[in-house]
């Protein structure tokens, strides 16, 4: 399947956060790279929503709808601030 | 700036079909009329979400086609294995419901108020939705902001919005590239956009340009590598890719 971009989840990240995240910036803990979420290779159905890094292809979250209830992986991230 | 943020819950909302416009055999603008929108700005999205009857959804995320004061608008691409498209391009008529919500995304859009670098737009396909918006809301506000256009497109009939660019005349130079077909006589650009075409129509990095490029994942990369490699620096080139099923 392609790849999107971050543009591509601003509404379930803003479900998530509670506010406007594709001009947030967010920095990849696996090679340090920094940059806004619009930036991330987005992946909408893998199962779940699956955002990678664009330098380094490290996963950098994802979402898992179940049950009316988004389960949210972050790990990726070393930081995420909103704009 | 955290503090100026608008926090704003994003929530589904019901929204009238108030009219529908065939563009491109293929191609469907749907007009809005929705209660509760918050107003847009220009390169915004907003997501569509269609419920059948067996409680199944499908969420799909579309840019808005019209600009900031105007009644909301997407227009949508028909991808025959679609789950939502062929319903909204096809089925939907004016006075039909919709679910949908937004306005949503703060990265890929443009403030005429906020403007005072020239613009570059580089659509690729359907990428022209959101710079369409981009296109009139500029129009619209007077701003002596200069614009310049570089669609790419497989043919002709497959141009969106083809007679609305065309008024554009002296304000905004339009470029096409035609990258499957193009008719008798065409003197314009064949084939994909390549680093000598955006060379000529990119402006110079003198002028302190802002791009923005939007398309299928493979136009988008090779337009922003190219603006990259013409000096303009990576955060000036604004890029928002849909995937698609191979590209223009």
């Amino acid at each position: 399947m392609d790849a999107l971009d971050g543009n591509a989840i601003g509404g379930l990240l803003h479900e998530v956060f509670g506010t406007e995240m594709t001009a947030a910036t967010a920095t990849c803990a696996s090679c340090g790279a920094t940059g806004p979420v619009a930036l991330f290779t987005v992946f909408l159905r893998a199962p779940g929503t699956v955002a990678r890094c664009r330098v380094c292809s490290a996963v950098l979250m994802v979402i898992v709808r179940a049950k009316g209830m988004n389960c949210v992986d972050l790990r990726g991230l070393a930081r995420l601030e909103a704009a | 700036m955290a503090g100026t943020a608008v926090r704003r819950r994003l929530t589904w909302q019901v929204a009238t079909v108030a009219a529908v416009r065939d563009e491109t055999a293929t191609v469907r603008t749907i007009e809005l009329r929705a209660a509760d929108w918050a107003g847009h700005r220009a390169g915004q999205h907003l997501d569509v979400r269609l419920t059948a009857e067996d409680g199944y959804t499908a969420e799909r995320s579309y840019s808005i086609a019209s600009a900031p004061g105007e009644p909301v608008a997407i227009t949508v691409q028909r991808l025959d294995d679609g789950e939502v498209s062929p319903y909204l391009t096809t089925e939907l008529r004016a006075g039909d419901e919709l679910e949908v919500r937004g306005p949503i995304g703060g990265y890929f859009v443009w403030d005429a108020d906020d403007a005072a670098s020239p613009l570059l737009l580089a659509a690729g396909g359907s990428g022209i939705v959101p710079l369409r918006s981009i296109l009139r809301h500029r129009a619209r506000s007077g701003t002596l902001v200069p614009a310049r256009l570089l669609y790419s497109a497989r043919s002709l009939p497959d141009v969106i919005y083809r007679s609305e660019l065309d008024q554009y005349t002296n304000s905004v130079s339009v470029t096409y590239a035609l990258t499957r077909q193009a008719p008798n006589g065409w003197t314009g650009h064949r084939g994909r956009v390549d680093a000598t075409l955006l060379a000529g129509v990119a402006w110079r990095t003198g002028r302190d340009p802002i791009a923005y490029v939007c398309g299928p994942t493979s136009f988008v990369e090779t337009v922003a590598a190219g603006l990259v490699s013409l000096g303009y620096p990576p955060q000036h080139v604004k890029t928002e890719r849909f995937g698609g099923p191979g590209g223009p």
